[in-house]
């Protein structure tokens, strides 16, 4: 998969990055940031008094154990979910205070649980992330229609355009779900769990996408993701989480150790260099005797 | 833009670059918009995409309707030929021609025509907002409450016994007040459609029990009128019957359209519905709201007619083949079901007058014993 056949693949590149460099914020600019945000639901609280910022223009990524708040904390940098305190701001401005439609031109998401509607198509889809650009009698400009164009092309499924979404693998629907988020054209792109359910062909094939439309486009990306060595490789910040806290966050390059993983995940570890990339690579220990021994001879 | 973009952006309609897998018309006409202060015309300023089998199926089916219409407006003692009942229509034919057409059918085919299409706009946002095809009004409990306040009226109010408004608004009150009851039990962090389901069938099981009750203490005279109503007839009708729906549903347009611009994001899931830009509990309630106030006026006025809010949009969408259940078409579809309905209660067994509603169960349960086997099909 190439952007090559993406029109919007090379433009805006430098000046969306200069321009959003003027956002000055301490230690670089965030035009997304959490601010002392306690969420959960219900009674339940997941994180307390949660502060972070979330660097323009980066592939950012937050790992971390299961239930440890890294997708409660996405839901609510999207406002999907409101915290009980505290606030997440949007170009320095309460993302509440925003019209829905006004942020949704500015902020997508691709959640984890979305549904295709019976019997839709894949342009339809794709179209449908127009929504947030339309109105009532602005229902198909000329820029909708090229966005949806683009957007297809770039994920490359434009092949799949007349085919109905329920027939589709896996990975292809999957693909197709992100070409809405592109037809939304947002500048901050949120993915909670995109690679999850898909095989390791179509994760890497995902996770070159987001890497490639934030390199060659200036986007902002953030995606929650349960593999190590995967978003050690493409990210270039991560945020790691445990318990409702963020333990460290960082270049992968700079924040990566054996004692890191163990403090997050509870994994003993050894840390390698990726020999395609040179990022860092988690080689979990083995546990039995006998496995050692094996590797000793 | 090049120039000779420009120049093709300005046709009024084009076919689109992209392939939706089904024909579309394109419309990008100029309009009104305001720009610096004033209002100039814009080009491009209205754009729409068209759904051209859509359309052509909503255009047969309101063929379809208008055509039962005007065959059932012309059946009866004494048979009308079709020029003969469209010229009264007019204002033209003898004056007893007029009589009968308008003043003794009319209202009753009005009726049919306008609750047809509000029970399939109702059953199109039940089964959009429970992402079910089982999910209409029928289902969730509403029709059995509307009977339970109708019953009330009926036989425990005495001295109003059989006059229509007491028993239009005990139907009406025991609707809402079941509506709210089922939406509140099935209220947790928002309304999911299949806890919907459940409660509303937990609660229309509890309120059936209450109206069999009812039923048994009454004497016989007032059973069976009760039981008459309970089937959902269109017997009798008047225009005083029928002005109060056409008010009531002239002022619905407006929300109706509201909520059928934000219906197919909320299809795709919440999450995404959010992410959109759409407020999704708000939406959720307005739409709850919108249907059961849809639902609420046609069994006021008929009686709970089951069904047909929850065969017309599956109907439609099967012949449509849009994604998800739509409002225009199920609109359509319904007036076509309760029309036709209508007309074989009336005639197709000689001269017994069936309620209109024991034609529509009839129905309704050939559908969903097919809908059930095409899902089982299907899995």
């Amino acid at each position: 998969m190439t952007m090559n056949t993406s029109k919007s693949g090379n433009d805006g590149n430098g000046e969306m990055n200069e321009a959003t460099m003027t956002g000055g914020a301490p230690g670089g600019s965030a035009r997304l940031r959490a601010r002392n945000i306690t969420i959960g639901y219900d009674t339940r609280i997941i994180s307390d008094g949660l502060t972070v910022d979330i660097p323009d223009g980066k592939f950012t990524v937050i790992v971390g154990p299961n239930a440890c708040g890294k997708s409660t904390l996405l839901r609510a940098l999207s406002r999907l979910l409101s915290p009980s305190s505290g606030e997440v701001l949007l170009d320095g401005k309460a993302i509440a205070s925003y019209p829905a439609k006004q942020v949704a031109r500015t902020l997508g998401l691709l959640p984890q649980s979305s549904i295709a509607p019976d019997g839709i198509r894949v342009a339809d889809l794709v179209a449908r992330g127009r929504f947030p650009h339309q109105k009532l009698i602005r229902q198909w400009t000329a820029e909708d229609e090229t966005a949806v164009v683009e957007a297809m092309a770039a994920t490359g499924v434009s092949e799949l355009s007349a085919r109905l979404v329920d027939e589709l693998s896996g990975g292809q629907r999957q693909r197709v779900w992100m070409a809405m988020l592109l037809a939304q054209q947002t500048e901050l792109m949120l993915l909670d769990e995109p690679t999850t359910y898909l095989d390791i062909a179509y994760q890497v094939d995902l996770l070159e996408l987001c890497s490639e439309l934030n390199r060659n486009s200036g986007r902002t990306l953030v995606a929650v993701l349960h593999d190590l060595n995967h978003a050690f490789r493409y990210a270039d910040h991560i945020i790691a989480m445990r318990s409702g806290n963020i333990v460290a966050q960082g270049n992968p390059s700079e924040i990566v150790s054996a004692e890191m993983v163990r403090e997050v995940f509870g994994l003993p570890c050894r840390i390698i260099d990726d020999p395609e990339t040179g990022t860092p690579l988690v080689i979990p220990l083995a546990r039995r005797a006998d496995a050692a021994r094996f590797i000793s001879h | 833009m090049s120039v000779p973009e420009k120049r093709r952006d300005a046709t009024a309609s084009r076919r689109s670059r992209i392939d939706f897998g089904r024909p579309l018309l394109i419309l990008r006409l100029p309009g009104l918009a305001r720009r610096e202060g004033s209002l100039t015309v814009v080009r491009g300023a209205v754009s729409m995409r068209i759904d051209i089998r859509g359309v052509l199926v909503v255009a047969v089916l309101i063929a379809a309707a208008f055509a039962a219409a005007v065959a059932e407006l012309g059946t009866g003692e004494l048979h009308l030929p079709f020029g003969t009942v469209v010229q009264a229509v007019f204002g033209g034919a003898t004056e007893f021609d007029r009589t009968i057409v308008n003043q003794w059918r009319a209202p009753r085919v009005v009726l049919a025509v306008v609750l047809g299409a509000l029970l399939g706009i109702s059953g199109a946002i039940f089964q959009s907002l429970t992402r079910n095809p089982l999910g209409s009004p029928d289902i969730i409990g509403f029709n059995t409450g509307a009977y339970t306040g109708a019953l009330v009226v009926l036989l425990l109010l005495d001295g109003m016994s059989t006059s229509y408004y007491p028993t239009a608004v005990g139907a009406l009150v025991g609707g809402i007040l079941t509506a709210l009851l089922v939406y509140l039990l099935a209220f947790k962090r928002g309304v999911q459609g299949f806890r919907l389901i459940i409660v509303g069938i937990a609660i229309s099981a509890v309120l059936s029990a209450v109206n069999t009750w009812l039923i048994l203490k009454a004497d016989l005279q007032e059973a069976m009128s009760a039981a008459v109503w309970g089937a959902g007839t269109l017997n009798n009708k008047e225009w005083a019957h029928a002005q109060p729906v056409l008010i009531v549903a002239v002022v619905m347009v407006i929300p109706v359209f509201w909520v059928a611009y934000r219906m197919p994001m909320l299809d795709m899931g919440d999450d995404s519905a959010a992410a959109l830009g759409i407020r999704v509990e708000r939406t959720r309630l307005a739409m709850i709201v919108v249907g059961v106030s849809l639902t609420a006026i046609a069994t006021a006025a008929a009686g709970p007619i089951s069904f047909v809010a929850l065969a017309a949009p599956q109907l439609a969408k099967r012949l449509t083949r849009s994604a998800g259940v739509t409002i225009t078409a199920s609109a359509a579809m319904g007036a076509v079901l309760l029309v036709v309905s209508d007309w074989i209660a009336q005639f197709a067994f000689g001269d017994k007058n069936l309620p209109v509603g024991v034609v529509t169960v009839s129905i309704g349960g050939l559908y969903l014993v097919w809908l059930l086997a095409m899902e089982a099909r299907r899995q």
